[in-house]
């Protein structure tokens, strides 16, 4: 990979203008514990206060981080050296409450905790986890506590969903279906109704039958509160997304060298070049680690004729293991490739998978270590 | 077969954590039980078109389509759903929607419900499954079996618990109606969940978490899949012998490439009787463990035929134990 250009850790971490790091990627592919290590690193070696926002941490690394319990605040992470290291798991169904509660009176926010539509959108719909992501991203940014916040987003089944989730439920909850809702319970216009004619009628009728009628007067309830009470989910989702085109943030794609991760990782550059936002490189993980410097071949040659003479010659079973490993890695270079054909102009950094997992703090200093090739 | 009041499964649903490589596993199954005369059907749901380059094929679509030839000459069909055209293909068929569907969809109205039910993208998604597994064709099952590439093992559970996710939907109607009969094929014999992990603490982990979410929800689990196990001798081996090795055939022993491989035979050995833990620790679950070797080039069209020749005779025991 000579003439790709190579991602700087350390200078990304060290960028006292860089204010908000996001990794993003398809699941399964090391975000939570690359995220984790970043913002380590950050904070020990750059001495900057740093806070790491984690999604949903395997259950060891959250312990290490002391992230285990869900308060939805950061905390300190005692054990880092040096500099100052935050942490905190995000509760999405607490921070969807702490948004309408802090737009409204009391009175009126029990309200819409009591609406099932409220409580089924603030715990189960698709998109609220990412949505409240974001919005916890601003929250921390707007403290001005932290110099470095370091975002892991959700792990959803492609990486284009932290970009489009949001303005899919502002859409959702702010969209002209809901108006045509709300146009349909009683005192409302009734303009909206002729406008779509028989199909609206169709249309509530069908729905009422399928959904069952109280889901639908849910929705409507719960959308006019919200719109008195905070002029709309979908400005507030858009200024959200803004804010992550500033270049104070910096996009890094999360990948591992098979190829529906590579594949989503060049879709995710695609959207993020379109949609203006600051990608400072990809971190692949997991390479296959190949310590000796012998092509497959020569080693499955040499263990042949080391074979011709003892059958169980332990050698030869030495070679063929580092030929296994020297043929998978060849394999993943190959996919990883396809990432630099795609996107030539990302700066790129490859690591190896790590032998152990990561469970500790020791482990993501080791994982920070290698990602900044210190 | 002669009909038993213990069926084999006929719905397989395969999941794993990100990574294992569950939909590969998927696919090696599909083809592993499209036995002569066989037809199997391959669905994945969440548009994410992971099975179409496993086949070197084009993008699956909503309609059913001839993917490849089983393993003893019985035949592939691949599909992928999606819960909108599910739902009008669903409201077409109770309401007689006609052109009027068309309009919906265009309004956005079909994403509109499918999104403020969440319980309901799910139940059309296994009502699909549901209906191609019941589907049948002048007098025979139109499919032997149905594969489903499924979510995760964090996701795989509310996906399939559908009657309780659908509480919040109308509870009369043919929509309640459809959801609990799926209920019912879901929660039978005639449903199995594989469960597919890799030799790592991880996702063990996961698996056994799911495990037991799976029996909690009375979901039946089939088989636990150990792939991607790496296949390598374990021998007493030191550098002084690698030394010795090395010249004996005609290599240059310099100590950097005596160190490298040193290293990593050590790693491997670390690896292979880790394997043996991992697999004790699946063992103890009670459910038969299958275990699939890594590939070291990945998995393309032949390396799944591999796959499927190691899960065959499990799926072939299956069909004689009945």
């Amino acid at each position: 990979m000579s003439e790709i250009p190579a991602l700087d850790v350390d200078a990304l971490l060290g960028d006292e203008n860089k204010h908000v790091i996001a990794c993003c990627g398809s699941g399964g592919v090391g975000k939570t514990t690359t995220a984790a290590a970043l913002a380590l690193r950050a904070a020990e070696v750059h001495g900057r206060r740093t806070v790491v926002l984690t999604i949903d941490p395997a259950r060891r690394l959250a312990q290490s981080l002391g992230v285990e319990s869900l308060d939805n605040a950061p905390k300190a992470v005692t054990a880092a050296r040096g500099g100052s290291l935050d942490a905190m798991m995000l509760d999405m169904k607490r921070t969807f409450d702490e948004v309408v509660a802090s737009h409204t009176t009391p009175e009126r926010a029990a309200e819409i905790f009591a609406n099932p539509f409220y409580q089924a959108v603030s715990s189960t719909f698709s998109g609220t986890q990412e949505y409240m992501a974001m919005e916890k991203l601003g929250q921390l940014r707007a403290t001005g506590e932290w110099d470095l916040i370091v975002l892991d987003t959700p792990p959803s089944r492609s990486a284009l969903d932290f970009l489009d989730a949001p303005a899919r439920l502002a859409r959702l909850l702010d969209g002209r279906v809901i108006r045509l809702l709300s146009a349909s319970t009683p005192g409302a216009r009734r303009s909206m109704l002729s406008l779509m004619g028989a199909s609206a009628a169709v249309f509530t009728r069908v729905f009422n039958k399928v959904l069952g009628g109280h889901l639908l007067t849910d929705v409507a309830e719960f959308t006019a509160s919200l719109e008195d009470t905070f002029g709309g989910f979908r400005k507030r989702a858009e200024a959200t997304f803004r804010a992550l085109q500033d270049d104070q943030t910096s996009f890094l794609v999360i990948a591992a060298p098979e190829p529906a991760a590579v594949g989503e990782a060049v879709y995710f550059t695609r959207r993020l070049t379109e949609e203006r936002m600051p990608l400072d490189g990809m971190i692949l993980n997991r390479l296959t680690p190949v310590a000796a410097d012998l092509t497959a071949e020569r080693a499955l040659g040499a263990a042949a004729s080391l074979e011709e003479d003892d059958a169980d010659d332990p050698v030869a079973a030495v070679l063929r293991t580092h030929a296994d490993l020297a043929r998978r890695r060849a394999a993943e270079e190959r996919v990883a490739a396809r990432y630099a054909a795609a996107c030539p102009e990302v700066p790129q950094r490859w690591l190896p998978a790590l032998g152990v997992e990561v469970v500790d703090l020791d482990d993501l200093r080791a994982f920070g270590a290698v990602a900044a090739g210190a | 077969m002669t009909a038993s009041a213990f069926p084999v499964p006929r719905l397989h649903i395969v999941t794993g954590k990100g990574g294992t490589g569950k939909t590969s596993v998927a696919a090696a199954l599909a083809l592993a039980l499209a036995g002569t005369g066989r037809r199997v059907l391959l669905v994945e749901v969440e548009g994410r078109q992971g099975i179409a380059p496993l086949f070197e094929a084009p993008s699956l679509g909503y309609e059913e389509r001839h993917l490849a030839a089983g393993l003893d000459g019985g035949e592939v069909f691949g599909q992928s759903v999606d819960a909108d055209e599910a739902l009008l293909d669903y409201l077409t068929m109770f309401y007689r929607l006609g052109s009027a569907g068309k309009v919906l969809q265009k309004f956005g109205a079909i994403d509109f419900a499918t999104t403020i039910a969440p319980g309901l993208r799910d139940i059309l998604l296994t009502g699909k499954l549901k209906e191609a597994v019941s589907r049948s064709e002048s007098g025979r099952m139109t499919y032997d079996a149905v594969v489903l590439d499924a979510p995760p093992t964090g996701r795989v559970v509310k996906f399939l618990n559908v009657t309780v996710e659908s509480g919040r939907l109308a509870k009369t109607g043919p929509i309640g109606k459809h959801s609990r009969s799926v209920a019912r094929m879901l929660h039978s014999s005639l449903t199995a969940v594989h469960v597919v992990t890799t030799p790592g603490a991880m996702p063990v982990q996961e698996t056994v978490d799911a495990y037991k979410e799976l029996m909690a929800a009375d979901l039946p689990v089939g088989r636990l899949v150990l792939n991607k196990v790496a296949g390598a001798k374990a021998v007493e081996v030191g550098a002084e012998a690698i030394r010795a090795g090395l010249e004996r055939a005609g290599l240059n022993p310099d100590d950097a490439l005596v160190s490298g491989l040193v290293e990593e035979y050590a790693a491997a050995r670390t690896e292979i009787e880790s394997v043996d833990a991992y697999r004790d620790r699946l063992e103890q679950l009670g459910r038969p463990v299958e275990e699939l070797p890594l590939l070291p080039e990945g998995v393309d069209l032949s390396g799944l035929y591999q796959l499927a020749g190691e899960l065959r005779p499990g799926v072939m025991g299956e069909r004689r134990h009945v």
